[in-house]
């Protein structure tokens, strides 16, 4: 699957406004062909990490590569082969959604079928509705119509399912499901975790313009934090444990309880879900009066 | 696609928003109507040799000037330009078309005024067609370049009404629209002067009313030239898809 070059490339990226260091030294790269979440709370750094692979923004360090091109000097060719959903953005109030894909397919070398486009993202019904009519969430796939017309081998997808409803949001998963079937390469910001937990291959957690953790979401519990044990004793007291590794502790356990003739009860292991990894590590420190962990 | 076929596609596109607005295309052609309408009624046929052409010029800039710098301020702060940023769609096809459709509504305009004055006024078609197309055509350049150029000092729409018209109602009370540029004090005059439209409404003057040559407005088309220009590298060199300080 993932093959050759990196789809993208980041190495020690640097950003500032002023006085404030958006992101500080970011490092990761999304193979081909690749599901890669970028999760964190807001003010994390994402969203200024995507606009300067999108070409929206200059970095002030660090080496970008996006389909081996730096984004930085826009080239066209780049943005033709490049698919981008924003966080928050307007449409001309006054065009029909059949207009607006097919003004955007003509953008593109390699544009895909404008009605198919629209059914894929289940707009048909609004097929000739005007953009200012639409929903916030029917405006939302609009965008990703937009985005995904022009065929891109790689699409950007800047919290794509905010304002949806529940059915909404499965609808969008599965095109974008679909998207990597195809071999498309997508990087996903969310601030839903089941969403990066439902798509991506690989999450990375952005605090303070860090990444504090990055694998793929299911590993990211026994990564990055401690299992716990729990059981009730001989005495039927309810026992837990935090541990890094829980074999010894299980070891220990299951031996006393042979030898004691006694049966372990009630014994559970938990590995932290992807949100107990999120909520851990990207707990609010200012609270605390320590240095922030690097 | 080539540039060129970008381009004619964005300006189609502009035209169709425009029309599916009809309340805000409707008022934009009534503006100078109303003011012909009213220096109509109150002017004499020599009132009216100033006045008309002032209008005309007027009109050329409220078309231009205006319109693009709230257009551009609304489209940027809504996202839209931000958006258009992330495509193929090379900048300066997405600009010839916006300022093409925004010569269409002026070159509409003109032709009110000149409709108006032949048969609403009975001043007579104009006396050099010529210089009336190339005024126009050099009027509209200028005043559109420098309204998306100006768009970029607006903070945001709120502010863009308030923006525009603090260069626009100055600027056409100084520039002889309504009267007599020669009454005007000599420093208000000198700074008229340097500012595009007292040479778009000399311009058009001759070619609606006094049929003076071209070679006389020598030194009118060098100063539209010179500001089109101007105007053009700020707003190609200066464009920002976002606001200012964001």
């Amino acid at each position: 699957m993932p093959s050759g070059a990196p789809a993208i490339l980041v190495r020690d990226l640097r950003k500032r406004y002023g006085d404030h260091e958006a992101v500080r030294g970011l490092d990761f790269e999304v193979a081909t062909g690749e599901i890669f979440g970028l999760l964190g709370p807001n003010g994390a750094g994402k969203t200024t990490t995507v606009e300067i692979l999108e070409g929206y923004r200059v970095r002030d360090g660090g080496e970008v590569t996006v389909l081996g091109m730096d984004p930085g000097d826009r080239p066209r060719d780049l943005r033709e082969r490049v698919g981008i959903v924003l966080q928050s953005c307007g449409m001309y109030r006054h065009v029909k959604v059949h207009e607006a894909v097919a003004y955007w397919a003509a953008l593109y070398p390699g544009a895909r079928d404008v009605d198919e486009v629209i059914e894929i993202v289940g707009l048909g019904e609004k097929r000739d509705a005007l953009a200012r009519t639409l929903s916030g969430g029917q405006a939302r796939r609009l965008d990703l119509a937009l985005a995904l017309v022009g065929d891109p081998e790689l699409i950007f997808l800047d919290e794509p399912t905010t304002g949806f409803d529940p059915a909404a949001r499965r609808a969008a998963w599965a095109t974008i499901r679909r998207l990597k079937e195809l071999g498309k390469t997508v990087l996903l910001t969310t601030h839903y975790l089941d969403e990066a937990q439902a798509l991506c291959d690989r999450v990375a957690i952005v605090k303070d313009g860090r990444i504090v953790v990055e694998g793929p979401p299911s590993t990211l519990g026994t990564a990055a934090s401690r299992c716990q044990v729990a059981w009730t004793d001989a005495d039927g007291i309810r026992q837990t444990r935090e541990v890094e590794d829980p074999t010894p502790l299980l070891n220990e356990l299951t031996t006393a309880a042979l030898a004691g003739n006694e049966p372990l009860r009630d014994l559970t292991v938990t590995r932290p879900s992807l949100e107990d990894v999120y909520l851990e590590l990207t707990e609010d420190v200012d609270a605390a009066p320590s240095e922030p962990a690097a | 696609m080539s540039d060129m076929t970008l381009a004619w596609r964005h300006y189609r596109l502009e035209r169709r928003m425009f029309w599916r607005n009809p309340t805000a295309a409707f008022f934009s052609f009534v503006l100078p109507l109303i003011f012909l309408v009213l220096f109509g009624a109150i002017s004499d046929d020599d009132q009216l040799r100033i006045i008309v052409p002032g209008i005309a010029g007027l009109s050329v800039m409220a078309t231009t000037f205006n319109a693009l710098a709230m257009q551009m301020t609304f489209l940027r702060d809504a996202g839209v330009l931000k958006r258009m940023h992330g495509t193929p769609l090379p900048g300066r096809s997405y600009l010839a078309g916006v300022l093409g459709s925004a010569a269409t509504n002026a070159l509409v305009q003109i032709a009110i005024v000149v409709l108006a004055s032949r048969f609403a006024f009975g001043l007579g078609w104009p006396e050099n067609w010529l210089t009336l197309v190339i005024f126009t055509l050099l009027g509209v350049s200028c005043f559109a370049a420098i309204g998306v150029a100006f768009s970029y000092v607006i903070p945001n729409f709120e502010a863009a009404p308030a923006y525009t018209n603090i260069i626009f109602l100055p600027v056409i009370f100084i520039s002889g629209v309504f009267y007599d540029v020669e009454k005007v004090p000599t420093f208000l005059h000198d700074i008229a002067n340097a500012l595009p439209l007292v040479h778009v409404i000399n311009g058009l003057q001759a070619a609606l009313v006094t049929g003076k040559p071209l070679h006389d407005l020598l030194s009118d088309l060098a100063v539209l030239l010179l500001w089109a220009a101007l105007g053009a590298v700020a707003a190609v060199r200066g464009f920002r898809w976002d606001a200012r300080g964001s």
